[in-house]
């Protein structure tokens, strides 16, 4: 008789495993950022974020490969396309109230989905979208080779990219944290509290919220291009509703109102979705799978039910009440 | 009137000029009018391109799913309007019930009528469950909109993949006869499309003679209306909020049968038809019982006939373009009143 669970500790201590949870951990504190700022800072329930990083990546991926663009002039092009698309759902919605809005976000992020999966002549369609990362794959390069000349060996082929992930996340945080403390941010944590206090003192709140939701789409759209670079391709089913629900559990786990809990929520959730796959559970694979989204079910309803405010967010600052 | 739009008229937003126009006006005051106005002209437009045939060919198929959405649409605005609860493992009760026929029209062998009535008892017993479990203690401790509405999301990942551990991701389909046609007047509609209109229509108009006539359905609506006037009132607000379960739970279930017969089985289903669903309900004005079943029907015809004129791989678009359009032209709704959007 065997045990039924056996669990492969060589995994554990695998320098490449734990560099692709990093970066997919990266990737996704990104994408929660931008959600920390909507919901944890100014009250808005963004449930489109999927929507922002399919925008991102695929105008990077459809500039890039269609149109021959620079891959360093397409970042910049697809970050503006990500905000406009942001500004043109967040203007008519945001008038709308909370649950409306969450509603009408999912519903674009789902236009934008299966706009990818049908108009295939552009993306490539369910096939994917190849052929976008030469000019990336120059500067992993060079990184790999620094990293050989200070004396290591044999670098992962992905440390790069986790290296440019976790520096974009550290600089991300920072500015956002010093955003917030700003008077800006101030009048931010004003429109989540009492809108209608914040517009009595002159405050346009419209505004406010448009330029919150334009930053999570930013955020969105970068984690987008590292999805694309980590995948070297893209595919629509990388961008269903799921991935912002998973954005949701990555932000109430790391508490609201806080964005260094963000990154501890992103690589607890990630080890746990990917770090399971290495435990011999006698099941197969889909099982597996069913098992771990079990699992972020059933955490999403446990911390909303006993610590709303998640692990190091403060209640106080828990608010969209009604 | 004169004075104010004289001289700043130029300067007002478009929003504001648009609505000073006369016949924008006038739709404001009638919004049921309008819609039926816009849809008539809509379906004209299509009987003068496509002739009549085709379109009451495709109709057809638009009253199949129209019945999916409206069974589906009346217990998630009924929810919403009674419990104020956005509930988004509404369409996982679609999910469960289709199972739930699964194990007993395939699994063990019984008839689909058996199907349908255990599916329908079973998802109403699972909404009647998390009322117990979650939303009724969630309620006392006065949870807010973002908790519960995560809480929703979780129980839908729940339920979701609890049906896809057991029964797998196989794509299963019920033991009903997919091949066997009727005709009638030159149309042609395959048996199990037609019984899921006649099972859809006579349920969902039994469910609006309940709640227009019956002292249960008032009380329903009258929860919905104002649940703490209703309970001031001496209406057992308790015993109305299980049946909203119940009707909510058994509906869906239904509604997942339903959509299981005329297609196929499988543990997203309910996900994927969920946004359709609140396309209706939005349509109809949220928390209106009546709104959501016409919304229900008009939105399956509209996904149908579209197939006229986009390919039929974009049609599910139109599901998502008619919510955006209304939460942005009249969030409110068709039948809804204009309270706190």
């Amino acid at each position: 008789m065997t045990l039924p669970l056996g669990v492969t500790f060589e995994s554990f201590t695998d320098f490449g495993f734990w560099t692709s949870v990093g970066i997919l951990a990266g990737t996704y504190t990104l994408f929660t950022l931008g959600l920390q700022l909507n919901v944890g800072f100014t009250g808005i329930v963004n449930f489109g974020q999927a929507g922002f990083m399919a925008i991102g990546a695929y105008t990077m991926g459809i500039l890039v490969v269609k149109y021959d663009w620079s891959f360093w002039l397409a970042l910049p092009a697809a970050v503006l396309v990500a905000i406009a698309f942001g500004l043109l759902i967040g203007l008519p919605s945001l008038r709308l109230r909370a649950d409306y809005f969450a509603i009408a976000t999912i519903a674009a992020a789902e236009i934008v989905r299966i706009t990818a999966q049908n108009a295939r002549e552009l993306t490539g369609g369910n096939q994917g979208l190849f052929g976008f990362e030469g000019e990336w794959d120059n500067v992993s390069d060079s990184i790999e080779n620094g990293l050989q000349s200070l004396g290591w060996s044999d670098p992962e082929t992905l440390f790069p990219l986790f290296l440019v992930v976790w520096a974009t996340v550290l600089i991300a945080t920072a500015l956002l944290h010093f955003a917030t403390r700003s008077p800006w941010g101030r009048v931010l944590r004003a429109v989540r509290e009492d809108e209608d206090a914040a517009r009595a003192l002159g405050k346009n709140t419209l505004v406010y919220k448009l330029q919150s939701l334009a930053i999570s789409a930013t955020l969105g759209a970068l984690a987008g291009f590292f999805l694309a670079l980590n995948l070297n391709f893209l595919n629509p089913e990388e961008f269903e509703p799921l991935f912002t629900f998973i954005g949701y559990a990555v932000l109430v786990l790391g508490g609201l109102a806080n964005y260094w809990g963000v990154a501890f929520g992103a690589v607890i959730m990630w080890t746990i979705l990917e770090g399971t796959r290495f435990v011999d559970l006698p099941l197969t694979a889909e099982r597996e799978a069913a098992v771990r989204f079990m699992i972020v079910g059933l955490v999403l309803i446990l911390l909303m039910a006993f610590r709303p405010q998640g692990v190091f967010g403060k209640k106080e600052e828990m608010v969209l009440g009604d | 009137m004169e004075a104010r739009s004289v001289p700043s008229a130029a300067r007002l937003p478009l929003r504001e000029r648009l609505r000073e126009l006369p016949a924008v006006q006038w739709a404001r005051l009638h919004p049921e009018s309008t819609a039926a106005g816009v849809l008539g002209l809509l379906v004209l437009a299509l009987l003068v391109a496509y002739g009549v045939h085709e379109v009451a060919q495709t109709g057809l198929s638009g009253l199949t799913l129209g019945s999916v959405y409206a069974l589906g649409a009346v217990g998630l605005t009924l929810v919403y309007g009674i419990l104020k609860l956005v509930n988004f493992a509404h369409g996982e009760f679609l999910t469960f019930g289709a199972y739930m026929a699964f194990l007993v029209n395939v699994t063990w062998g019984a008839p689909l009528v058996l199907g349908i009535v255990f599916a329908i008892a079973a998802t109403a017993v699972l909404g009647i469950a998390f009322e117990r479990i979650m939303w009724g203690p969630m309620r006392a401790r006065k949870a807010g909109l973002l908790q519960l509405l995560l809480m929703a999301i979780g129980l839908a990942f729940l339920i979701q993949n609890t049906v896809q551990f057991i029964w797998g991701t196989e794509i299963r389909s019920l033991d009903v006869n997919v091949t066997d046609t009727v005709e009638f007047l030159g149309l042609r509609i395959g048996r199990t499309d037609l019984l899921v209109i006649v099972v859809g229509f006579m349920t969902l108009l039994s469910i609006g003679v309940m709640l227009k006539y019956t002292l249960l359905g008032k009380r329903m609506r009258a929860l919905s209306d104002n649940f703490d006037l209703a309970e001031t009132a001496g209406v057992d607000t308790s015993r109305v909020v299980l049946y909203t379960w119940i009707f909510a739970g058994g509906l869906a279930g239904l509604a997942g049968v339903l959509a299981g017969a005329v297609t196929s089985v499988k543990p997203q289903m309910g996900f994927e038809l969920l946004l359709p669903i609140f396309a209706a309900v939005i349509l109809g004005g949220i928390g209106d019982a009546f709104g959501a079943l016409a919304g229900g029907i008009v939105l399956g015809l509209m996904i149908e006939w579209s197939t006229l004129v986009i390919e039929p791989r974009w049609k599910v678009m139109v599901g998502f373009a008619v919510l955006i359009l209304v939460l942005f032209v009249r969030p409110q709704g068709i039948f809804g009143k204009a309270k706190a959007i």
